[in-house]
């Protein structure tokens, strides 16, 4: 039985530096990827296999006129060819979004977006599959499109979402956060006022291994078992048996090993019902797997937030409030994965790590012919558009009232003593201590001495930018009474089974795409329990084995399963309790635990090891009362609030005043993610984030021309940052441990991706400063830089 | 995984075997080389072809020889299956030309450097290709075999313009003769926006020095800025007088004029001509500084 844990209690006082079991241990899962035997979701071959290709739109908008399938169909090796039409009648041509919206599995009525699924052919092997796309007609009544986001709400736009009733406008939502009114006031008596429109352009996350699925549809029993590409196997399983009609009971999903999710796998693409379709239809396992050009054109993207951004301050330099309104670009479908109360995420985080009198924010969403999506890309639920629009506004702020960046940080940061902290548009954060972070990137920078050397280039022509980001993240979603996902709270389970011989087994809920579960869970179990990491196997990704929970996006995983681990870990440490009393003939009350054992009060030599209790339970021994025999328990975490980490970024670049090209030359990253478990996976994760930031911030945009056509669709137009365009990374940290966490962990996974766009794009700024460059939008190309220096900068969409 | 519309494979044991067998599969046939340009293309099923010639058993064709030949005196002989990184590390290279080390420092990366060769990448003649702008500078002749045999074109000649060549779908380009020169430096510059793109615009310069100090020959050529020749305009202006930078400023200032760009994703008109001038000025500096440091190693 699954029970609901009460809420736990604070973590012990103690060193918080000292990282969690085993530290700096080596991933467990390593020697199979080093070795190339990881096993994803292509590598799975199942007897009698057949591969399905996606036929999709070559035009954003259109109506689709006729689908001639007869000569696809007579390919020799084409077993199916599925439509529109078809999924019709079996009621699947729509399925609904993560936001309360449907998206068309195959084109009925009309495209609207390029790259959108209009047919599926089922074929004998990959080749003939994609062979037989070509011999499919269609023929489509090409429409107008809506690709600037701006004039979707134009009375003249044209109507993408004809297929929903009554749809008037291609509006999708408005959403506020914060008082108006209070912050209005707050405004119009501000010494300072600066008004900049800030655009967060669409990008992608592009994992390297692209989305796919094999079904396999038992149609004897009636059971489905669906390897997927997902962040979340058990929210996809429920969706699954709502919107097919196959119990739940007869689904199982498996995420096996995963190439990189980043948000891009926590949606349920129509690729993957169309495997099962297939599956269905042939009664033969399928499998899809998409392509490069096909993960990007299609699947979910991210940001895409025209921000106008307000900030309101005193003469000198004490911020008072912030005010914006966002055009958010959703693409043809609302598919954003949020946390239903949230269409915007998490975005009124906006206020950031300031103390404010006031924070007003309003966001209105619509609909494109573009692809949808519009949460992914490490963004904690669009924190990461909140951030870089914040920490935008202190800089263009701080070059008005000519003070130093860091100093108007400083200034205006909430102090250790205001925690925790309720900012003005609902946030508790639960815990934060700003300065010393602030003090110590600055100190690891030689800030000062960054600023001389800049002044000193500055005479000679030479343009040096220095750039700072200081970022509070809220992750961890969520508390059930605040959020949930279509209808299922965002809680997560663990279940902890210790073996005879005392080794273990722990599964979780939630599903590595390369964050080093399978170590990091089991040095939290190791700790808590005193057995070495090596000695717990840690499940994950396959709903059959594992119990319920939303899966690993919006760096949850730590805040929510990592809570989860660590109090099932202290049930099993208490129920040992129990059976070690009964071993030692003594009471429970009068043992004492050290790490790996129970022993007698004021006798050390007589005592437990988990390992003698394990066996102790399955053994002979007569048990007291309500201890059954095993070492066993199970947990479901509701998490009491969502965990705030912060740090302190700071970036150096050196822009070529010939060609405007950026260099970034020094990163200097001070992380406060709480208690820390593993620093080696820690490191990994904040080099990843912010490599990630680097290339948002230099080369990454998916952009469209004007008939709505992708021009990200490869990855020689689609740029990611390698190893040549990054430094070599300088990281610190300190450690505020969350007060609410068992551990006082509190999540790392997209702290660099949030904290980092800033900081560059603000060294930039900070590099042309001299040709009066207050803001650019990224991305900070070679050709954009020089445009800002000719004083022609230009929003990229 | 990116699938090519179906083909044949036929790996070709020579170049007489290569031709004949161009001439048997006819027009629907091509050789792939390094396939760093071809294979890209057929994934996107932007190219066709019924049969694949595998031309990269000739390793009779992957060479680097410094020779005397009739006519064009002393030369640097560069086989067409030639990989980019074979021509990274060469030290006769390194020496004589270092254009071609710049350019091809910024060529892609290591792993398509390591098959990509320089046969292909001018038979591709790619616009924003590298290796024809840095042979244009340095006025290579390529060696074509067919059926009736082999011809010598110069760059002007072989390159018709973008995706173009004098190449007949039944001939190889079997080598590339650079002629060497004495008293000369040469230097290639790229605007990339990130390592291993292709160049937003990029600019190469080869520059002869009499004994006095003034240029006494020149070479100016443009990448993926609309222009398949040398900026001859340039040269009237540059030889004969003395390296300055009053010299470079007006020669970028007529390769700016001179180039044709189009607006991309990689930047707009006025930027990439812009680029034209200043990585004109930028190589034009770097070849005759390098040409000056080769006379005094001779005159030591
Ligand atoms: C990611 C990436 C980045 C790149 N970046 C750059 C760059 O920045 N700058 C740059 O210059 N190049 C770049 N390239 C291209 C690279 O240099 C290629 O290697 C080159 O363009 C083609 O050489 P190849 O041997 O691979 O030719 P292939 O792809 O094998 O062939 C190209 C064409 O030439 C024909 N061909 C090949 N050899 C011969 C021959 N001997 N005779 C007649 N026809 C022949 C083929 O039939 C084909 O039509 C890049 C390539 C990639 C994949």
């Amino acid at each position: 039985m699954t029970i609901l844990e009460d809420r736990p209690s604070n973590p012990a006082a103690g060193d918080h530096d000292r990282p969690i079991g085993h530290g700096r241990m080596q991933r467990k899962e390593d020697p199979r990827f080093v070795r190339g035997k990881g096993h994803y979701v292509d590598d799975i071959v199942l007897p009698g296999m057949l591969h399905g290709a996606i036929l999709r739109a070559p035009v954003a908008h259109a109506r689709l006129v006729s689908i001639d399938t007869t000569e696809a169909l007579a390919h020799p090796k084409v077993l199916a060819v599925i439509t529109g039409t078809d999924l019709q009648a079996l009621g699947l041509a729509w399925a609904p979004t993560l936001s309360m919206d449907v998206q068309a599995v195959l084109v009925t009525d009309k495209v609207r977006f390029q790259g959108q699924e209009v047919a599926f052919v089922v074929a004998e092997d990959r080749y003939a599959a994609r062979d037989a796309l070509e011999l499919i007609q269609v023929e489509y009544d090409v429409l107008p499109p809506v690709v600037d986001a701006r004039k979707a709400m134009d009375p003249s736009a044209p109507i993408i979402r004809d297929d929903l009733a009554g749809r008037t406008d291609n509006h999708i939502f408005d959403w506020e956060a914060g008082d108006k009114a209070e912050t209005d006031a707050v405004f119009a008596s501000a010494d300072v006022v600066v008004k900049q429109e800030i655009v967060y352009p669409r990008v992608h996350p592009a994992p390297m291994e692209t989305c796919g699925a094999v079904a396999d549809f038992d149609p004897i029993d009636g059971r489905l078992t669906l390897y997927e590409t997902t962040q979340a196997p058990h929210a996809h399983r429920t969706l699954f048996a709502m919107v097919s009609g196959i119990p739940e009971h007869k689904i199982r999903v498996v995420s096996p090993d995963i190439g990189g999710g980043f948000g891009n796998k926590v949606g349920i693409y129509p690729g993957y019902i169309l495997a099962v379709v297939g599956s269905i239809v042939t009664g033969k396992p399928v499998k899809w797997v998409e392509d490069r050009s096909e993960n990007l054109m299609s699947t979910s993207f991210a940001r895409d937030y025209i921000m106008q951004g307000e900030i309101a301050a005193t003469k000198d330099g004490k911020i008072l409030a912030l005010r914006t309104n966002v055009l958010a670009d959703h693409g043809a479908f609302n598919a954003t994965a949020q946390p239903t109360k949230y269409p915007a995420g998490f975005f009124h985080i906006f206020t950031g790590s300031y103390d404010l009198a006031a924070a007003h924010c309003t966001v209105t969403g619509v609909y494109t012919n573009k692809a949808p999506g519009g949460v992914a890309y490490a963004c904690s639920f669009r924190v990461t558009e909140a951030v870089y629009l914040v920490e935008r506004m202190v800089d263009i702020l701080a070059r008005k009232l000519d003070m130093d960046p860091a100093e108007l940080r400083l200034k205006n940061f909430i102090k250790k003593e205001q925690f925790p902290y309720a900012n003005k548009t609902g946030w508790e954060y639960d815990s934060g201590d700003y300065e010393p972070t602030m003090r110590l990137s600055m100190k690891m920078a030689g800030y000062d001495e960054l600023r001389r050397e800049q002044k000193e280039k500055r005479e000679r022509g030479e343009l040096m930018g220095i750039g700072i980001s200081f970022f509070t993240e809220t992750v961890g979603a969520g508390p059930r009474k605040d959020m949930d996902i279509l209808g299922l709270g965002m809680a997560d389970g663990a279940e902890l089974r210790i073996h005879p011989t005392g080794k273990a087994v722990v599964r979780i809920s939630v599903q590595s795409q390369g964050q080093g579960h399978e170590t990091t869970f089991a040095q939290i179990v190791a700790e808590e329990i005193g057995i070495p990491p090596e000695d717990i196997d840690v499940v994950h990704g396959d709903t059959d084995q594992t119990p319920f929970g939303l899966g690993t996006y919006g760096s949850r995983s730590t805040p929510v399963s990592g809570a989860a681990v660590a109090l099932v870990a202290r049930k099993v440490r208490e129920k040992a309790r129990f059976i070690a009393a009964a071993m030692l003939e003594t009471r429970p009350e009068d043992l004492e635990w050290e790490k790996g054992r129970w022993f007698v009060k004021g006798d050390p030599s007589v005592g437990k090891t988990i390992a003698e209790i394990a066996m102790g339970a399955h053994g002979t021994i007569a048990l007291p009362e309500g201890i059954d025999g095993n070492l066993d328990a199970e947990v479901t975490y509701d998490p009491p609030n969502l965990t705030f980490p912060f740090g302190a970024y700071i970036c150096v670049v050196d822009v070529d005043p010939g060609t405007g090209h950026v260099k970034v030359r020094r990163f200097i990253a001070v992380d406060d993610c709480g208690t820390r478990i593993n620093p080696m996976i820690i490191e990994g994760q904040i080099h990843g984030g912010l490599t990630d930031g680097v290339g948002m911030a230099l080369m990454e945009i998916i952009e469209f021309d004007d008939e709505g056509n992708c021009l990200g669709g490869s990855f020689m137009d689609y740029l990611l940052p390698t190893a040549m365009e990054v430094p070599d990374w300088e990281t610190g940290f300190t450690v505020t441990p969350s007060p609410h966490h068992p551990i006082g962990a509190k999540g790392v996974g997209e702290s660099a991706t949030v904290g980092s766009p800033p900081a560059v794009v603000n060294a930039v700024v900070d590099a042309l400063a001299p040709f009066g460059v207050v803001h650019m939008d990224m991305p900070c190309t070679p050709a954009r830089v020089w445009e800002a220096m000719q004083g022609r900068t230009r929003p990229p969409v | 995984m990116q699938i090519p519309a179906p083909f044949e494979y036929v790996r070709a044991s020579s170049v007489d075997n290569a031709l004949a067998l161009l001439d048997r599969h006819g027009p629907e046939s091509r050789v792939v080389a390094g396939g760093h340009s071809l294979l890209p293309m057929m994934k996107l099923r932007l190219a066709r072809p019924d049969w694949l010639i595998d031309i990269n058993d000739l390793f009779e064709l992957d060479y680097l020889l410094v020779d005397t030949v009739p006519n064009n005196g002393r030369v640097l002989r560069i086989g067409a299956m030639t990989r980019h990184t074979t021509l990274l590390e060469s030290d006769d290279i390194k020496r004589l030309f270092p254009i071609v080390i710049d350019a091809e420092r910024v060529i892609a990366d290591p792993i398509v450097r390591n098959r990509g060769t320089i046969g292909g990448s001018l038979c591709q003649a790619d616009p924003a290709e590298d290796l024809s702008t840095v042979c244009h500078v340095l006025e290579g002749v390529a060696v074509v075999r067919g059926p009736a045999g082999e011809r010598m074109l110069s760059m002007a000649e072989f390159h018709r313009g973008p995706y173009e060549t004098a190449v007949a779908q039944n001939e190889l380009l079997i080598e590339v003769r650079v002629p060497i020169r004495d008293d000369s430096g040469s230097a290639y510059e790229k605007v990339e926006r990130r390592i291993g793109d292709w160049a937003v615009a990029a600019a190469g310069a080869s520059v002869t020095l009499a004994a006095d100090g003034t240029i006494s020959h020149v070479a100016v050529g443009l990448t993926a800025v609309g222009l398949d020749r040398n900026v001859t305009e340039v040269e009237a202006v540059l030889v004969g007088q003395a390296p300055t930078e009053q010299l470079f400023v007006e020669a970028g200032r007529l390769t700016s004029l001179a180039c044709d760009p189009l607006a991309d994703q990689r930047g707009p008109v006025d930027y990439k001509r812009h680029l034209a001038d200043e990585l004109t000025r930028r190589v034009l500096r770097a070849a005759c500084r390098r040409a000056a440091a080769s006379i005094s190693d001779i005159t030591i």
